[in-house]
């Protein structure tokens, strides 16, 4: 489902006022890699190494500078914003470092919010909503609250129940667990190990921590913007009761 | 997105920050209702005086020495120098069809003295029986001029309420003596009051027989008004036209010395006047409702900054970048359409307060509530499209990333 070949992402820094050139860091360095339908991938890589960058070049948020990123056969550098923001609305799910819920709407309105750009009516949103926190496990006396109004773990579910909610082929999502304590963490993951084993998604997970990548089928290692080491997880971890 | 989904969003975002949309709201309210209150008295002043000249007879044609145009006064040779229009161009207009009746009339300001020893400056209007026909006067008591009167050189007059009043307070002047210029008169009549017609007031005067008028109070023989009713409000052109042609030939001139002004003419420059004032009131009012509109791009430009990581959040999740405009424009449009409804309302009630207490009046036309409403509305577009544009091009990833 997806093609990467010798994706380079370099960003220009235009310092502040006089005429020094620009300071240019590459993000990303020639990532070459594919991922199969249904794999269950985790990023890893320490802090600054380019998984964010990496990801929203996946989730079709950004563009690379260099190479070409096939997504179901297509070139999405070739698409205009109107038709990625479609492949988004449609094909992407993201959950995001910081959850980034809008703090006005409540939990049901939030999670629904990626069907109202895809024109679902409103009785199906909610039913969908619906489903979608109940594959992430959140607990129903909460729905009509506002995010001001849960814990960190209550709203990465949301992040990830709104993930769900359009039925995306590809779930992104840049370290979940990162705000969480292992207890909640692992209810988390559980979450995208159903959906991966019930329902063959597409996962990525991008984290910096090697126990948490231990629950992907596969690692990809990336350090200062370059793939390292890609390969098969050989002690994959299982959560089995919650 | 939906329209009722926009309007849910829309809602909340305002509601969410209440004291700011409120004070924006505040300013297209203000704009919207001295518009709807300036305009509103513009439109009544415009009314009050079509109803006075209207109620100086309509099918009216005035005739006047020397060249005057309604609405820029007297051109040359002043209506007190000018003697050109005489008795026996009055006579000769009757022959022209269509007109139903002729009042002759000469005027002039003189001393009236009561017996008692009041006395008043009024104008004195020298006129035969067709008066009371032409000018739409009615009595009150007595009888008016008759031909009678004019035939015989009678020193009687008829007096309009105001200056009854000056002379004679609460008595009956009825059949009583007064003095004009020196020379006793007797009053057989007076008046109904009709009320000012704004520059003239037809209440006070005093009425002689216009023979009396010329040869005893003036010792001149001409005449400073004809006014002429016309059967038809249609026929007025052509009765003019004739009346132009048939002066011209009597006075054995090729460019007119005198005047013929229908109450269109008049009625055609007041208005001229009138609207050129509602313009010029309408046009400071739209002043304030440009301010209003520049604090409605203040407050989206500083939402659109605030609410950063929420477009980035929603461009993320697949908002396209006309979904994203079309929510803040329709905020802005909000704003202003809640502005353009309360600012409709309280101008309305500030038109009525304006003529209740200040005795102005004003009439709030559909066409201005209309107008108020699109300018508002349009106010929301215009100023909101610059916002509501740099919302919808910010880049998802730099917006997500705004602290
Ligand atoms: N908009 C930008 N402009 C300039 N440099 C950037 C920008 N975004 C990211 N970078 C740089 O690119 C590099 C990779 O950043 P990225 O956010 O992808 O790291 P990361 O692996 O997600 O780190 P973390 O684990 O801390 O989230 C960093 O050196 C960062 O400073
Ligand atoms: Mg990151």
């Amino acid at each position: 489902m997806i093609v990467c070949k010798g994706i380079t992402k370099i960003y220009k820094n235009h310092s502040a006022g006089s005429g020094e050139p620009a300071i240019e860091t590459a993000a990303v360095k020639n990532a070459t890699f594919d991922i199969r339908d249904g794999e269950f991938v985790a990023i890893m890589g320490p802090s600054g190494s380019g998984k964010s960058t990496l990801m929203h070049i996946l989730g079709c948020l950004d563009t690379p500078t260099l190479g070409t990123y096939l997504l179901d056969g297509k070139d999405v550098s070739l698409m205009d914003d109107n038709e990625l923001a479609e492949i988004r609305n449609q094909k992407i799910g993201f959950v995001f470092q910081a959850f980034n819920l809008l703090p006005r709407a409540n939990v049901l309105r939030n999670v629904a919010l990626p069907l109202v750009y895809a024109g679902a009516g409103k009785e199906a949103r909610e039913k969908a909503a619906a489903d979608a926190l109940a594959s992430a496990a959140f607990p129903q006396n909460f729905w009509g609250h506002l995010p001001n109004q849960l814990s960190g773990g209550m709203m990465q579910r949301v992040a990830i129940a709104r993930a769900l909610v359009n039925n995306p082929s590809l779930i992104l999502a840049d370290e979940p667990t990162g705000n969480l304590d292992t207890k909640t963490g692992e209810a988390v993951l559980h979450a995208f190990q159903k959906l991966h084993m019930e329902q063959g998604r597409t996962i990525v997970l991008i984290t910096h921590e090697s126990y948490i990548a231990e629950y992907a089928e596969r690692i990809i290692h990336i350090k200062d913007g370059e793939i390292i080491e890609d390969g098969k997880n050989h002690r994959r971890r299982l959560v089995n009761n919650i | 997105m939906n329209s009722s989904d926009l309007f849910q969003e829309t809602y909340s975002a305002l509601l969410a920050n209440k004291a700011r949309s409120f004070l924006t709201i505040l300013g297209i309210v203000i704009g919207i209702a001295s518009v709807i209150a300036m305009v509103s008295i513009g439109q009544g002043a415009q009314g009050t005086i079509q109803t006075s000249i209207e109620g100086l007879g309509s099918n009216l044609l005035t005739i006047l020495p020397g060249i005057v145009q309604p609405g820029r006064g007297i051109v040359s040779a002043g209506r007190g120098t000018a003697q050109t229009v005489k008795n026996e161009d009055a006579e000769s207009l009757r022959a022209i069809p269509d007109v139903l009746y002729v009042s002759a009339e000469h005027q002039r300001r003189f001393q009236i003295i009561s017996q008692a020893g009041n006395n008043t400056n009024s104008t004195v209007i020298g006129a035969t029986a067709e008066y009371v026909s032409v000018r739409n006067v009615s009595m009150d008591r007595g009888a008016f001029i008759s031909d009678q009167h004019n035939r015989s050189m009678a020193r009687v007059a008829v007096l309009g309420p105001t200056v009854a009043g000056d002379l004679f307070g609460s008595d009956d002047p009825l059949g009583k003596t007064i003095r004009i210029n020196k020379i006793n008169f007797k009053v057989i009549g007076i008046l109904k009051a009709k009320g000012s017609a704004g520059f003239f007031n037809p209440d006070d005067v005093a009425i002689v027989p216009l023979t009396t008028m010329q040869k005893i109070l003036a010792g001149a023989d001409y005449l400073s008004t004809i006014a002429v009713t016309v059967s038809d409000k249609d026929k007025m052109p052509e009765v003019q036209a004739r009346a132009t042609e048939l002066l011209l030939e009597r006075h054995r001139v090729a460019e007119p010395d005198f005047s013929i002004i229908s109450q269109a003419d008049i009625l055609g420059a007041l208005t001229q006047v009138t609207t050129t004032f509602t313009i010029f009131l309408a046009s400071i009012a739209g002043i304030s409702l440009l301010v209003g509109g520049i604090g409605i791009m203040n407050m989206m430009l500083t939402t659109v900054t605030e609410r950063t990581r929420e477009i980035g959040l929603r461009k993320a999740i697949g908002a396209k970048n006309k979904d994203i405009s079309l929510q803040f424009l329709a905020e802005a449009v909000m704003l202003t359409f809640l502005g353009g409804v309360i600012g409709v309302a309280l101008g309305w009630l500030v038109a009525v307060l304006v003529s209740q207490f200040a005795g102005i009046a004003t009439s709030v036309s559909i066409q201005a509530v209309f107008l108020a409403f699109g300018v508002s509305a349009a106010i929301g577009i215009v100023f909101g499209y610059y916002p509501a544009r740099q919302a919808s091009l910010k880049n998802p990833i730099e917006a997500l990333r705004y602290e």
